[in-house]
């Protein structure tokens, strides 16, 4: 019985697997190789140049060599460390004024503007126009000794408190720790925004319909429903403005002094003015490990990919 | 299940809702004119209507959700206009549902209950995904149930806080023809089982008519008509809900005779119409909407003409086209009294004479003839083309 | 009290758009300043002469006409090189995926200054004249990864089912693209483009790293920032800034009027 079913069965023909041509196969590495490539030799290959620097050593005269000199990190860490504290305090205080500051901003856009959602929006990257050194540069004329907002602050009694924790000094907002902070926090405010406007947008009007129908007061509503879903662009925000707020020294050196120097100020001086490559080098590195460990453990900390 | 009709418990004793007066404009237009409604408590009501008629809205007053421009939501005795949507003993069954994406079904369904202190919820959300048949996806993502059952869930996060009312939007309006057919016979046996008031929104006439005891017409902002779904069919009071539920033969024609019968012309033959169900009052010499529906209304060949009983409303014709759909045919019947006249026709013996082309008389028994007022756009309500897309 | 409540939102909100739009408004009337010493700092009196003799000042006018150049030229290197990775990236399969992807995100995950510090050790290193060139290279190299994100976002939201159905309409792989692929993602590249021209022009750090003795507007502005800073800034910026917001509201204006002779 079988053998005459297989007897009469057809040949079972082996399939081919047609393999895409060759070319065709290519092209995704043709339209990625220019770029890769760029990004390998002028990204990638100057962090290897940069880590065989740092452990180099001797003088520009004489020229420099690579001696696995290690100690260089830990001495340029020993000398800078009060810099590198305050680069991620300055950073950090930062990243959560933007978080405060522009988190009504952005939902007042996404939610509240109406018609006015386009201008507001218009309003929010408008800075962007003017050469950010330039706006930089009107902090010194706004946070002038007895100017306008100074003097402000100071009949608020807000320059009290902040003299107290040491930002301030006295009824001086210039050249202060405080002056730093501010600029760092006007300066990134928008990379702040826009994420959290994007996340917050995409929301559904519904759900908090839905929540209010089941009982959330407005409050309630906002902590269980909209801010949760609104972390995606809370973790991006916070990134965008944490990472280059750590390596500025941009508002360091134009708006603060000599005691409210950022590791950033550091670098810069030690590469363009004191030419000690090593040390500048290794000081490069250490905040970026510094940098990309606090990214990374915040990542995992935020937990985005739980996130819809 | 008599543990479950006990939550109705609480609810007895005056828990209709009662809107009164209610209405709604935004600017210059006006989404819902004043209106008078009530639901009586335990009820499955329907709010039937095409989009825009302002269905929605009226839900959406009655939820809390939208601020009326006028009149007073009560339930039971208590004024509740002015409260916040989160202070009313009312839940909403979303369109397309408005389930948490960050949180997961058990979750979902627990959050109504949360917001009002309550600690211990567990019990009475696994109750819940029992009752909705969902005990397996407790900790799923909304995004990874199907349309059918995140629909489920909206009910039962809805349903978990005993509302004295359910109000449901459209909520069936996502999901393909047999599963909505399935979520109607399970949405009505919920219904019966919990016994809470439903207040449910919708654009299908068959929906509306299979699930509801009683079903509200709107039609631009007001109630067209009101009541128990065979009543909106057999005794439509508007040309609009002659055409909205079902379909209706509509023939305009002239008042000879008025009395307990009344007596009309159409394209020179004859109708008898009862007169207590022309809905307006009708005088010699005017004008009269005559209606019939399709399935009431018998199909003769001329040759035969002789055979049909005395007493029926007939009109002669011609017929344009037939069409055959299993249980029934469907003739489409040029008259003079009145064109495209539609029939339906059980498939029991079928005459093979009837073929397009063919001369007919349409015969029905004047007791299924109603009456309109001629006033009114005799095409008001008919689906077209434009409207079903 | 009970509308400050209800407002509360509304309020801190425009309360930080004043903050935002301040310094603008600053830099705008000090253009209009006659500064007593080198530094435009404090008001002293209304001037229109910086206004009428905007280039006035050494070397700013050629910085800034530099800048402009630079931006431009990186523009067209990271949208070329950007649209094709973007496109490689959604459309295809192939492997190391997860590499190419982490190489295109860790120029923007990375503090400037590091990055700029290294290319410089690389410049250094091969003994590369800095100017120019070595601007352009870099600018082009943090803006690619921007310009990447900005078309895939957009490529990722096409229907490829547009492509099919123009293959199907009897469109080669050349039509298609240039037909329906390229206009449809146009939006991105112009998007990632706008973003490439004003990180460019804008940047300061890895340019004052890179740069050599060659200096461009933001170099310029900040050694003014040392030597004193002329009123020609403040105008240059609030030219720049009014030219922008113009160019926005047209934009808008248009994008509504075409939208309703479309509905209309």
């Amino acid at each position: 019985m079988t053998a005459t079913l297989t007897k009469e069965a057809p040949p079972i023909e082996e399939p081919v697997l047609r393999k895409p041509s060759t070319r065709k196969r290519l092209v995704p590495y043709w339209l990625l190789l220019p770029g890769i490539i760029w990004l390998l030799v002028f990204f990638a290959l100057p962090m290897v140049y940069q880590a065989s620097t740092s452990v180099q050593t001797g003088s520009l005269e004489k020229g420099f060599e690579v001696t696995w000199h290690f100690q260089t990190y830990w001495d340029a860490f020993q000398e800078y460390w009060p810099q590198f504290v305050r680069s991620v305090l300055y950073a950090g205080t930062a990243t959560l004024l933007c978080l405060l500051l522009g988190y009504p901003l952005a939902y007042l856009i996404a939610f509240k503007a109406g018609r006015w959602r386009n201008l507001l929006l218009v309003l929010v990257i408008a800075p962007f126009f003017t050469s950010f050194l330039i706006r930089t540069l009107a902090w010194k004329t706004i946070l002038a000794d007895d100017s306008l907002v100074v003097d402000a602050l100071n009949a608020l009694h807000v320059l009290d408190v902040t003299s107290w924790i040491g930002w301030t000094e006295g009824d001086r907002v210039l050249a202060t720790p405080m002056a730093v902070v501010c600029g760092l926090t006007y300066n990134f405010l928008p990379f702040m925004i826009l994420p959290l406007y994007t996340s917050l947008e995409r929301i559904d009007g519904r759900l908090h319909e839905a929540a209010q129908d089941l009982y959330a007061s407005p409050a309630t509503t906002f902590r269980k429903v909209t801010f949760p879903l609104s972390m995606p662009g809370v973790v991006s925000g916070t990134l965008l403005t944490f990472i280059p707020a750590s390596g500025d020294y941009v508002n360091a050196e134009l708006l603060g002094s000599t005691d409210t120097k950022m590791v950033g100020n550091v670098i810069q001086s030690q590469f363009l003015r004191v030419l000690d490559y090593p040390t500048a080098a290794a000081l490069s590195f250490i905040l970026m490990a510094i940098v990309l460990g606090m990214v990374t453990v915040y990542i995992r900390r935020a937990g985005t990919e739980d996130l819809v | 299940m008599t543990d479950k009709t006990a939550h109705t418990g609480k609810n007895t004793g005056g828990g209709d809702v009662r809107l009164t007066g209610i209405s709604k404009s935004y600017g210059s237009f006006t989404a819902v004119h004043p209106l008078d409604l009530t639901v009586p408590q335990g009820s499955f009501f329907a709010l039937l209507g095409a989009s825009g008629c302002g269905k929605t809205t009226t839900l959406r007053m009655i939820a809390g959700l939208e601020d009326p421009s006028t009149g007073t939501v009560f339930l039971g005795d208590k004024d509740v206009t002015d409260l916040p949507p989160y202070k009313r003993p009312v839940n909403t069954v979303f369109q397309s549902y408005a389930l948490f994406p960050h949180m997961d079904i058990s979750e979902n369904i627990a959050f109504g209950l949360r917001r009002r202190g309550i600690k211990s919820v567990k019990k009475q959300v696994d109750d819940m995904l029992e009752l909705v048949q969902l005990g397996d996806k407790a900790h799923h993502k909304p995004h990874q149930l199907s349309g059918g059952q995140q629909q489920r869930v909206a009910v039962a996060r809805a349903l978990i806080n005993h509302p004295q009312v359910l109000l449901l939007d459209e909520p069936l309006g996502a999901l393909d023809l047999k599963l909505r057919r399935q979520m109607q016979l399970e949405l009505k046996r919920i219904q019966t089982e919990v016994g809470i008031t439903f207040v449910h929104v919708t654009h299908d006439q068959e929906e509306a008519m299979t699930m509801a005891d009683q079903v509200a017409v709107m039609n631009g902002g007001r109630v067209e008509q009101l009541g128990a779904p065979a009543d909106l069919y057999e005794n439509p009071q508007t040309t609009f809900v002659a055409n909205f539920l079902g379909t209706s033969n509509l023939i305009e024609a002239e008042v000879l005779e008025t009395g307990s019968d009344v007596l009309v012309t159409a394209g020179g033959g004859k109708l008898r119409v009862p007169g207590d169900r022309c809905t307006s009052a009708v005088r010699q010499g005017g004008k009269v909407l005559v209606g019939v529906r399709p399935e009431k209304i018998s199909l003769a060949h001329a040759d035969d003409a002789g055979s049909i009983a005395d007493g029926r409303n007939r009109v002669t014709g011609r017929i344009a086209d037939s069409s055959f759909i299993g249980v029934s045919t469907q003739y489409v019947v040029n008259s003079p009294a009145g064109a495209e006249l539609q029939v339906y026709e059980q498939n029991i013996e079928r005459d093979t004479r009837l073929v397009p082309g063919a001369e007919v008389v349409l015969h029905w028994n004047p007791a299924h003839t109603f009456g309109l007022d001629a006033a009114q756009d005799i095409d008001a309500g008919v689906e077209t083309v434009e409207d079903a897309s | 009290m009970r509308w400050i409540r209800k407002n509360l939102v509304v309020i801190a909100g425009l309360l930080t758009l004043a903050y935002m739009i301040l310094p603008n408004l600053v830099v705008m009337a000090f253009s209009f300043n006659k500064p007593k010493g080198r530094f435009n700092y404090s008001w002293q009196e209304f001037s229109l002469d910086a206004w009428k003799d905007p280039c006035g000042v050494a070397d700013m006018c050629e910085s800034l006409s530099l800048s402009l150049q630079l931006a431009a030229w990186a523009t067209v290197g990271a949208v070329v090189l950007g649209t094709m990775i973007a496109f490689a990236l959604v459309r295809y399969r192939f492997r190391a995926r997860g590499a190419i992807n982490s190489l295109i995100f860790l120029p923007m995950a990375m503090p400037e200054v590091v990055m700029a510090a290294s290319l410089l050790t690389l410049f250094l290193n091969m003994g590369i004249e800095l100017g120019f060139w070595t601007v352009l290279i870099a600018h082009i190299m943090f803006c690619l990864s921007f310009v990447v994100t900005a078309v895939k976002a957009r490529v990722m939201s096409m229907d490829p089912r547009l492509e099919e159905a123009a293959r199907d309409l009897y469109a080669g792989p050349t039509q298609t693209f240039l037909r329906v692929t390229l206009p449809i993602a146009a939006p991105g590249i112009a998007a990632g483009a706008l973003l490439a021209f004003a990180l460019s022009f804008d940047d300061f750090i890895i340019t004052n790293f890179n740069a050599g003795s060659t200096v461009t507007f933001p170099m310029f502005v900040w050694g003014s920032a040392q030597r004193g800073t002329p009123v020609q800034i403040n105008v240059i910026g609030t030219a720049m800034f009014v030219l922008a917001v113009l160019v926005v509201v047209a934009g808008q204006i248009i994008t509504n009027r075409r939208k309703k002779t479309a509905t209309a």
